[in-house]
């Protein structure tokens, strides 16, 4: 045992030996976190801290003509073919008995074919669907390299230069929103049309809606369109029970639409 | 006191430490994007970037500089609440270049059913036509002025904009009923309808009048003892008034 001793370290030296090393790591980490603090500087004159911004719909205006979604293809990019959508148009059929019966051909931007007639129909009405916007956002929550983010206006947006196309977000989206761009094999979704806000435009959707189906403003100022819209209409948030928290608000919508 | 002499093992494994942790800082200095975790666990720029893609859809607002004439009679008609590009597509190339990009407008008989075309889902009161059987074989715009769709004459018909109940009805007990029975139309509703709206029944005696067994009304019409049929409910709160079926 004693030979041992001189020859080998015990583990008890060989621990304090490597523990003299956390200073030093410590030392050498310390200049890159001053050097981050030091870079966080703003620019630019529009000031994203004083925006939380949201979206109502309200069903009974809904016409279901599509615009919206094909306007968001033509703003954003999206590729025409196939099927991917940041917004689209589902019609819902009530049935008097059973289950809801959803459908959206190509995103309702061609409209809608007739209605199968043996359904004995209770009710039937068009709800626009897109990215909630989640404050509590699964989608974030799940992205393994932080290429998926809340910015500081309350918008969810995905960083194709950082994204490494693994769909984890695609798959922790309860609202399916998110797609894989097919050619730039990133993760893609709807933006509230982040770059027309910027420059105080409306996102492409609202902006084209022919009844006002859409409204877009703040969730936390007094006036704001959303204001309004909030104050006078019973509204549901889709999947509350998931607690995603989300910041799309519709309004003449009832428990069959998820 | 002797200086600390390090055994050989320590001073590989430090070498060894050392290498990686160069390693894990190099490889941090130059994979993580300047930017990265400035406001929290992404990279702030990209935000910035998202922001700076060109806009396609300039906004109708950007049309009242040149094109005034067309919105201020658009403003005032039924077409008030569509945007200039609903119609004539994404603009804002034009705006830059009127000349060079000159947006196309929908002259054919496709594009107005896309939001008038019949189709029961959408709200009732919204106008729509069954577009094989109006005024086939001709453009929309020999009739109706896109700018302003004042129509020619107001509809005779309230299927106009409530077809889902003018279909409902027609099959239904209360077929041979003329909507005015029950509901008092302004002449206005038909122009311009949500400035006027019909009044609807509001009592269990308006239909008594007709189906109360004392009634004043033809003998076919089959009836129930108003005092007690259907409790205090209001009579509509169980029979859907445009499709009464007693089941
Ligand atoms: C800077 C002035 C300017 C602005 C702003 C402008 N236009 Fe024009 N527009 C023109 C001119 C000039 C023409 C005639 C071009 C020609 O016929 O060569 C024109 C023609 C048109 C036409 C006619 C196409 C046809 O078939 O005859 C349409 C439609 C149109 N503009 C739509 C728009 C819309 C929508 C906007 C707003 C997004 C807009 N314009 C904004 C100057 C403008
Ligand atoms: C309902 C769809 C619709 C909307 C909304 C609409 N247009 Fe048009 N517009 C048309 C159609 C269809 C024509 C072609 C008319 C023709 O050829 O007689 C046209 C023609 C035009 C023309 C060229 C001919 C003319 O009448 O001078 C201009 C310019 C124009 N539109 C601008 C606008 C602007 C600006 C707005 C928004 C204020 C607007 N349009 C909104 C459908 C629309
Ligand atoms: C994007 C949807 C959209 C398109 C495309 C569109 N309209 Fe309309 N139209 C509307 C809306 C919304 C109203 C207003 C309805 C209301 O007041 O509830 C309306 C009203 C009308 C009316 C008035 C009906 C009435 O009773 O006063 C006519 C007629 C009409 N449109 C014709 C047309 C024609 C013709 C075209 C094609 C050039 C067209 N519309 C294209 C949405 C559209
Ligand atoms: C030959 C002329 C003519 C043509 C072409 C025409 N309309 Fe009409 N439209 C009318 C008249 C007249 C009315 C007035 C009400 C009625 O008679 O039903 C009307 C009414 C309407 C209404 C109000 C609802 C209703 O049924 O009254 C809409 C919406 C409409 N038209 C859309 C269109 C569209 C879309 C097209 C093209 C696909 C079109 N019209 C083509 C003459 C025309
Ligand atoms: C030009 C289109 C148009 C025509 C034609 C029309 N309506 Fe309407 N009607 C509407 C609109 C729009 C509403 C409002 C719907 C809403 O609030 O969602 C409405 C609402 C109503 C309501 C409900 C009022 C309420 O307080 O809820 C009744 C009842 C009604 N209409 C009856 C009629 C009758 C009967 C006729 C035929 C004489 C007729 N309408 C013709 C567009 C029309
Ligand atoms: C037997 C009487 C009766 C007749 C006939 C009738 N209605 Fe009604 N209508 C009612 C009553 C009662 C209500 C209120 C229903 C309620 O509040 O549940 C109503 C409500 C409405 C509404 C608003 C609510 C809804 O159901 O969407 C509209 C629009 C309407 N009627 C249109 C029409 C039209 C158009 C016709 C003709 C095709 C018509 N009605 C014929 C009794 C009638
Ligand atoms: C102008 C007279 C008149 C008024 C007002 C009227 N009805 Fe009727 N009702 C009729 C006639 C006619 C029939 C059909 C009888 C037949 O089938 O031959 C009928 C049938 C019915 C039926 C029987 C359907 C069945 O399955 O046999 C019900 C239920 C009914 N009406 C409910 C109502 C309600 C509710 C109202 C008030 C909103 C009302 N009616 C107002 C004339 C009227
Ligand atoms: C609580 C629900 C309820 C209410 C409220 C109600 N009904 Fe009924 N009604 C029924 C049911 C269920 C039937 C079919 C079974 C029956 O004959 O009792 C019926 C049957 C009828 C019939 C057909 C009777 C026959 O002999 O075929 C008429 C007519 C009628 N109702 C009119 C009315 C009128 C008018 C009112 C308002 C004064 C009214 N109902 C209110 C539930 C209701």
């Amino acid at each position: 045992m004693k030979e041992n001793k001189s020859e080998k370290p015990n583990r008890r030296e060989f621990l304090l030996s490597c523990s003299k090393a956390i200073p030093l790591t410590g030392a050498l980490f310390f200049p890159l976190s001053a050097a981050r603090l030091l870079l966080a500087q703003e620019s630019g004159d529009y000031d994203p801290t004083v925006h939380n911004y949201g979206m109502g719909i309200d069903i009974h205006k809904c016409i279901g003509c599509g615009r919206c979604a094909a306007a968001c293809k033509t703003e954003n990019n999206v590729p025409l073919e196939p099927h991917y959508f940041r917004t689209w148009v589902e019609r819902y059929v009530l049935p008097s008995e059973g289950e809801a019966l959803v459908d959206s051909p190509n995103g309702g931007i061609d409209g809608f074919p007739e209605m199968n007639e043996d359904i004995d129909t209770l009710r039937s009405f068009f709800v626009p669907k897109l990215c909630n916007h989640c404050t509590n956002a699964p989608c974030v929550q799940v992205c393994p390299v932080g290429a998926t983010f809340i910015t500081r206006d309350g918008v969810v947006l995905v960083d194709e230069k950082y994204c490494v196309g693994c769909r984890y977000c695609i798959q922790a989206c309860p609202y399916g929103a998110r797609f894989l761009h097919p050619e730039k094999k990133v993760a893609d979704k709807c933006t509230f049309c982040y770059h027309r806000l910027a420059k105080g435009l409306l996102p492409a959707c609202v902006e084209v809606c022919p009844t006002q189906a859409r409204v877009f403003g703040e969730v936390g100022q007094q006036s704001s369109p959303l204001r309004r819209f909030l104050r006078f209409n019973d509204v549901i948030v889709l999947k509350s029970s998931l607690n995603t928290l989300p910041k799309v608000y519709y309004a003449g919508a009832d428990g069959e639409v998820r | 006191m002797k200086a600390p002499k390090f055994p050989q093992q320590v001073i590989s494994l430090a070498i060894i430490f050392a290498i990686l942790l160069g390693g894990l800082i190099a490889a941090r200095i130059l994979l993580v994007p300047k930017s990265f975790g400035k406001y929290g666990h992404y990279r702030a720029d990209a935000a910035d970037e998202v922001a700076s893609l060109d806009i396609k859809y300039a906004g109708y607002k950007a049309c009242l500089e040149c094109h005034d004439d067309i919105y201020v009679i658009k403003e005032k008609s039924n077409h008030r609440g569509l945007s200039c590009e609903v119609c004539h597509g994404a603009a804002a190339k034009h705006i830059e270049a009127p000349d060079e990009f000159v947006p196309d407008a929908p002259r054919g008989r496709g594009y107005c059913p896309l939001c008038h075309g019949y189709n029961p889902s959408r709200p009732t009161g919204f106008p729509q036509i069954i577009t094989l059987q109006h005024n086939p074989g001709k453009p929309c715009m020999t009739c109706h002025n896109p700018h302003n769709p004042l129509l020619p004459h107001s509809p005779e018909e309230c299927s106009a904009c409530h077809r889902e109940i003018a279909s409902q009805k027609r099959v239904s007990h209360h077929s041979s009923l003329p909507c005015e029975k029950c509901h008092t139309v302004p002449a206005r509703h038909t122009t311009d309808p949500r400035s006027a709206l019909p009044k609807k029944p509001t009592t269990r005696e308006f239909c008594g009048g007709c189906h109360d067994k004392n009634a004043a009304s033809p003998k076919e019409i089959p009836r129930i003892e108003l005092a007690s049929h259907g409790g205090r409910y209001l009579c509509w709160e169980c029979h859907y008034p445009h499709h009464p079926e007693a089941k």
